[in-house]
């Protein structure tokens, strides 16, 4: 009897230690989250001591760095717009479309096969996904557009696009999946073509998951940096113009953290304010992809 | 995918003499009793490239000696040599006014020697076949800080060049290189317009320029030297007929004749006087002087003429202190040998 209640008041004493131990792990992501927030907060507070808000959201320059200073944040939010626009038009369709062929068409075997090659394209690091921007798309397409300049948002977008077309397609595909199969069986009964039932019935349906899909792949366009460093060039430029030389947010937070910039120095304190930019756009896309997943779902029960 | 393999092999080169420069401090640190035969170097990553040449070899005859190479910049090296830290400080231009004092102040002697030049290339793609030349003046009005935003088409530069939009390209404001450019086209250091891609990394700026046919950018001449297929050589005019007349392409011979201008400049060490009087010092620099000669073209800069290496190897040997450019920092478009020689007459 002794030894049984030693026994359990020992599990519980290791169960404890477990839960403690497991407690720590998960409030180590957390504890990270909130310190980088608190230091953003901080530093950005710094910075908007000394650079008005009005110049920071209306100056068409961004200049922090040299003589003359500007401090527009709308030049790297243009460069970074302009890249995730690109890289959302390559990943859109031919994420949607593959995730239409491995959830309606594909047979069993070949969904088996597909399916993980398709996500072997998230695993590729993405500073081979820059030299291949750089050293390939670019000059492939300076064929095509003799006024492409070497650094450009075009050939990084596409290459972007590539780069987040598993995740369109891998988190389409899931929700397309799940649509219950008694609603395909009753289009098919009315008389549906398969297409049909792809196209009205299951994406409909599965509308929720798509969009949050297309938000996801949006935020990660935007926080992408090595493939825009080492292919976009480094100019800020509010521009439309997807042939010329610019730079993300992503790529003046690196440009400026490679050299030797004293800390507490103006340009040391936009470093954090860009880096706040860029955190709020992709938690605001987070969010709202989010929100769509909850408000749009359909349930079937 | 060449160009990758070029630059990871350059990043580890570099990290590898980083790594041989902190052993060596460490070493340094610990085994006190060879502090007299340490030679402590710094300054700017210019010159780093001679001075690592220089101490390899160096250390090949001499393996007793240890030679520590830091990096802290032509600023950062004066700083720790006007306090006494150090023997020997690199420098891309001649000591500052300010740094001038500071030595004062310390009692720090120093001396003065000439090791290299380094030339300034600006650049266009290959395709471009209206910018053969350009003027010093041309240049100024294309880089200044009143350019931002302003200058942005060939056609705003030379009235005849083709209204398309100018992409520039040019190293990033940490540089010596950006520095010296400034001061000799612009006529304020540390100034110019701010839209252009900057890059501390010049292989990058060679990809820009090289598969941009609309690019400008600037660099330093050793890294044209190697990709002088891809890139095409602009030749300046300074309209000083003094020191050649037209347009002047940028070569060693043009450099070191003083005609290409005013883009060249020389590159220095400084020496402590109170560390002169030690042997491995003076055995250091005699080396760096003669044998060093060959090193200088072999990692990519030019030498100066052999007399201007005798001239500066005697004023080391004779302890000659101060500065032969008066310590007025920054100076464009002067001939080492004059200096020298009309000093050696005194």
């Amino acid at each position: 009897m002794t030894i049984i209640s030693q026994q359990v008041k020992r599990n519980k004493t290791y169960e404890g230690i477990l839960q403690g131990v497991l407690f720590l792990c998960g409030s180590l992501s957390v504890l990270t989250t909130l310190g980088i927030v608190v230091v953003l907060i901080f530093e950005t507070i710094a910075f908007f001591r000394e650079v008005s808000l009005l110049e920071f959201l209306t100056d068409s320059q961004w200049t922090p760095l040299f003589d003359d200073k500007h401090f527009g944040i709308l030049s790297l939010l243009s460069g970074t717009f302009l890249t995730s626009m690109i890289a959302i038009l390559v990943a859109m369709p031919v994420g949607l479309l593959s995730a239409i062929y491995l959830s309606e068409y594909a047979s069993t075997k070949v969904r088996s096969w597909v399916k993980p090659t398709l996500e072997v394209l998230a695993g590729i690091p993405t500073v081979v996904y820059g030299y291949f921007a750089l050293l390939f798309v670019t000059p492939l397409l300076q064929t095509f557009i003799p006024s492409l300049s070497g650094f450009n948002a075009f050939g990084p977008g596409i290459v972007m696009g590539i780069m987040i077309i598993p995740m369109v397609s891998s988190l389409s595909e899931d929700a397309m999946y799940a649509v219950p199969q008694r609603l395909r069986e009753a289009a098919c009964a009315l008389g549906s073509s398969k297409l049909q039932v792809s196209l009205r019935v299951v994406v409909p349906a599965a509308f929720s998951g798509i969009a949050a899909s297309f938000l996801l792949a949006i935020s990660r366009a935007i926080g992408e940096t090595m493939i825009v460093v080492i292919a976009s060039g480094q100019q800020p430029r509010l521009t439309l113009n997807p042939l010329v030389p610019i730079e993300t947010m992503t790529a003046y937070i690196v440009q400026v953290s490679m050299g030797d910039t004293p800390t507490g120095t103006i340009e040391y304190k936009t470093i954090f304010a860009v880096g706040m930019v860029l955190f709020l756009s992709t938690l605001i896309l987070n969010l709202l992809s989010q929100w769509i997943r909850e408000r749009f779902q359909e349930k079937y029960e | 995918m060449s160009e990758q393999g070029g630059k990871i092999q350059y990043h580890f080169i570099k990290m590898r003499f980083l790594l041989l420069a902190l052993c060596l401090l460490v070493v340094s640190a610990e085994k006190t009793a060879w502090s007299a035969s340490l030679i402590k170097v710094d300054g700017s990553s210019t010159v780093y490239p001679i001075t690592e040449a220089v101490v390899e070899e160096f250390q090949m005859q001499h393996p007793k000696v240890r030679v520590t190479v830091g990096i802290s910049g032509t600023g950062g090296g004066f700083k720790k040599f006007c306090h006494g830290e150090i023997d020997i400080s690199e420098a891309s231009r001649p000591i500052k006014p300010s740094e001038v004092a500071l030595c004062r102040d310390n009692k720090i002697e120093y001396i003065e020697i000439p090791v290299a030049y380094d030339g300034l290339a600006v650049m266009v793609h290959p395709k471009n076949n209206w910018t053969g030349s350009m003027t010093v003046k041309e240049l100024k009005k294309l880089w200044e800080p009143a350019a931002q935003q302003k200058i942005t088409r060939w056609s705003q530069i030379r009235s005849g060049w083709p209204d398309k939009e100018i992409h520039l390209f040019g190293p990033g404001v940490d540089s010596g290189t950006y520095d010296y450019f400034t001061e000799a086209v612009v006529g304020k250091e540390h100034s110019s317009r701010g839209d252009f891609t900057a890059s501390e990394d010049d292989n990058v700026l060679v990809q820009g320029i090289a598969t941009d046919p609309l690019a400008l950018g600037f660099f330093g001449l050793a890294y044209y030297e190697s990709n002088q297929d891809r890139l095409k050589l602009v030749a300046i005019d300074d309209e000083n007929p003094k020191n050649g007349k037209g347009p002047i392409l940028a070569r060693s011979e043009t450099i070191m004749n003083g005609t290409y201008q005013p883009l060249a400049r020389p590159i220095f060490i400084y020496v402590s006087a109170k560390s002169a009087h030690r042997p491995e010092i003076k055995a250091f620099v005699q080396f760096y002087l003669t044998a060093g000669r060959p090193l200088v073209q072999e990692v990519g800069y030019i030498p100066l003429k052999d007399k201007v290496y005798d001239l500066a190897l005697n004023r080391f040997l004779k302890q000659t202190v101060g500065s032969v450019f008066l310590g007025q920092g920054s100076q464009v478009g002067v001939s080492l040998e004059t200096l020298l020689a009309t000093e050696a007459k005194k």
